[in-house]
């Protein structure tokens, strides 16, 4: 996905305004003349210099670069289901894992996922078990990290 | 001046112990492990020295200092050099660092030089490495002995060099580079902040109090952004060529014999690459090629398959790769992107850079240069084997890895506090830097003003408080006078000359 830099220009513009009048409600420090509004504000003076100049940029090449432009591969679904289930899958793990334990939901990442990249369900569901339990070994065995067991608890091992 | 001796000499009985801390069968099966770990994800096309660095963190979390270093210092030796291998046989770079000699290479094997081409990337690779690993080890304690004597006035004009030279080394347009650099600062001041003890930009999240977690950062920009470019990307299936691939090293002599400045040229230019922040293997590799072509006698041969800029920048990458540790030790100040994780990392196991470090844990850090000379080492014979097993390891699918490598990012990133915060931070990190990257934004200055913005901020903060708020303090001590003028300078003077001459040019007409 390319955009424009004017839109970036833009966006950036934009928040380092709202740092700016965030950073107003930091207190002062008591006896310093500069308190913590100090640097984010001196980034974002900085951040809208350059968000000025990228819009300048962008709207005087803006007959030669389009506003927004989705590369070839938004046009193929396809690459554009398994690109938004790298989001999906992480955020669904953070949802889900604690309840339903590390095992059986990275199993089904890691089987989706795979069967998006094209690779045949048997082969699939042998990697994604083996993978599960290679990682889940290694991090749970060696280096001590609690990953959740959620329905599996009563067998854990 | 403590156990480092004035003139760089090392007491005898730190090096002993720096020794006995190497050669352990614990560091050693350790690095034995980083070794083929490194040379498998280099010899991908499309996994990166980087991204092999970001992954181990998570292991290395729960390691000594010594292994963990260790461990860094070889996958990333290996993995810069395996990624030859692909360019050579492939013509598509294993990682970036070989991507300035990967038409050179794959000329080479089309002329039915394929062993030549590898046996030199590889003979080039290990001396490169070992001249880095020498300067590093001369020049770090040296300069450390300089900067012990810095106070926060010169660690603060430092942090704005280092950072300052990032933007100016990155590729593409500079006001880019300065977002990039700008959005890391940004970052960085998430949280409670040093002086006043209130938190910033949290929004009551008390996850995000103790700012944003570093390594899931790193997962993010790193990993998950080079998977997701993955799947945008088209990837075909890669054509493994069919021959078998014969001795490496036989007439390696006379080609080195012959190029025997070009490997010393490309070691120095690649360590001094190294050393500026923000300036990795992959500028030092093309730096060098360039030179490489211009400095020949056959300058017309170039390109054609011909092996003098092979040796050139195949010797500069490994070398700048242990160049970038020099201001990451002494100074704190990461080289490139690799060692900005490393300082990470060195910040979690309570080895913090900086020259005391030297004084209070020399054997520790002589450690960690014994280390670098032992993986440089281990790369011949290790390198030799890769070569041997390319084929098969180029034929292992890349959508089988993907959702794997995701998979170990997702737990890595997790491990670090035992929170799926550390997953978020990494998702949406990896998103950005998905989105900056394919819109030229360079993603070097962004790890950097993450890295660099507390210690900035630090400094800026305890030196107005010993100044009592007066901005000439920064000017007041000698050497932080020196360092103030070189900063402006670098700041002031490009712009100056510019509109100087925009201004010559327009009078000209």
């Amino acid at each position: 996905m390319r955009v424009n830099d004017a839109v970036f220009g833009i966006i950036l513009l934009l928040f380092s305004l709202a740092v700016i009048l965030y950073s107003q409600s930091f207190p002062a420090t008591h006896g310093q003349s500069y308190g913590p509004d100090l640097f984010p504000v001196l980034i974002a003076l900085g951040l809208s210099l350059c968000g000025l100049a990228l819009t300048l940029r962008g709207w005087m090449s803006r007959a030669s670069v389009p506003w927004i432009e989705f590369g070839a591969w938004a046009q193929d679904r396809g690459k554009v289901i398994t690109f938004a289930l790298v989001p999906v899958g992480l955020i669904s793990y953070v949802l889900v894992a604690d309840f339903l334990g590390f095992i059986p939901t990275a199993l089904l990442f890691l089987f989706v996922l795979l069967r998006r990249f094209a690779v045949a369900p048997a082969k699939a569901l042998v990697i994604a078990f083996t993978a599960t339990l290679v990682i889940h070994t290694i991090f749970v065995r060696f280096l001590l990290v609690p990953l959740p067991w959620g329905l599996l608890q009563p067998v854990a091992w | 001046m403590g156990p480092v001796a004035a003139g760089g000499l090392v007491a005898m009985d730190i090096l002993l112990t720096a020794f006995s801390l190497v050669f352990t069968p614990y560091v050693l099966l350790v690095m034995l492990g980083a070794a083929i770990f490194g040379l498998f994800v280099g010899s991908i096309p499309g996994l990166t020295a980087t991204m092999a660095t970001a992954l181990l963190i998570p292991i290395t979390f729960f390691m000594d200092p010594v292994p963990a270093i260790a461990a860094i210092v070889t996958t990333v030796a290996m993995a810069i050099f395996a990624g030859d291998i692909p360019g050579c046989l492939l013509r598509i770079p294993g990682t970036p660092a070989s991507a300035a000699y990967a038409d050179e290479a794959y000329a080479m094997t089309a002329k039915g030089q394929a062993e030549k081409a590898l046996g030199t990337s590889l003979v080039c690779a290990v001396i490169g490495g070992l001249i880095g690993s020498l300067v590093l080890a001369t020049t770090a304690p040296l300069l450390a002995e300089f900067a012990i004597q810095f106070s926060s006035f010169e660690y603060f004009w430092l942090a704005c060099l280092g950072l300052s030279c990032a933007v100016m080394i990155s590729s593409g347009s500079m006001i880019k580079g300065l977002v990039s650099l700008l959005l890391g600062l940004f970052i960085s001041t998430i949280g409670i902040d040093i002086t006043a003890g209130y938190p910033r930009f949290t929004f009551g999240n008390v996850e995000l109090m103790g700012g944003i977690s570093f390594i899931p950062a790193m997962i993010g920009m790193f990993a998950v952004s080079e998977v997701l470019r993955y799947i945008a990307s088209n990837h075909e299936k890669l054509a493994v060529p069919q021959q078998s691939i014969g001795n490496v090293f036989r007439g390696l002599g006379p080609v080195l014999g012959r190029y025997k400045i070009n490997l010393l040229r490309g070691g120095v230019i690649g360590t001094a690459i190294g050393i500026l922040p923000g300036a990795g293997a992959d500028i030092a590799a093309w730096v060098a090629y360039a030179l490489s072509k211009k400095f020949s006698r056959e300058p017309e041969k170039f390109g054609t398959g011909h092996v003098e800029g092979l040796v050139d920048s195949g010797c500069a990458n490994n070398a700048g790769l242990n160049g970038a540790w020099v201001p990451a030790i002494v100074f704190g100040i990461p080289g490139d992107s690799i060692t900005a994780i490393v300082i990470g990392v060195l910040y979690m196991k309570g080895m913090n850079p900086g020259p005391t470090v030297f004084l209070n844990q020399p054997e520790l850090i002589y450690a960690v240069f014994v280390a670098f000379f032992v993986a440089n080492l281990a790369l011949l014979p290790l390198g030799f084997m890769a070569i041997k097993l390319a084929r098969q390891v180029l034929r292992i699918p890349q959508p089988v890895l993907m959702p794997m490598i995701l998979l170990f990012c997702l737990v890595g990133a997790f491990a670090i506090n035992n929170t799926v915060f550390g997953i978020t931070v990494m998702l949406v990190l990896g998103l950005l830097a998905y989105v900056m990257e394919e819109n030229g934004f360079p993603i070097a200055p962004t790890i950097l003003g993450i890295v660099l913005g507390t210690m900035l901020e630090d400094n800026f903060m305890s030196s107005m408080i010993k100044a009592d708020g007066d901005l000439l303090g920064f000017f007041s001590r000698p050497i932080a006078l020196v360092l103030g003028v070189v900063t402006l300078t670098v700041w002031f003077l490009p712009p100056v000359i510019r509109a100087v001459r925009a201004g010559r040019s327009g009078n000209g007409g």
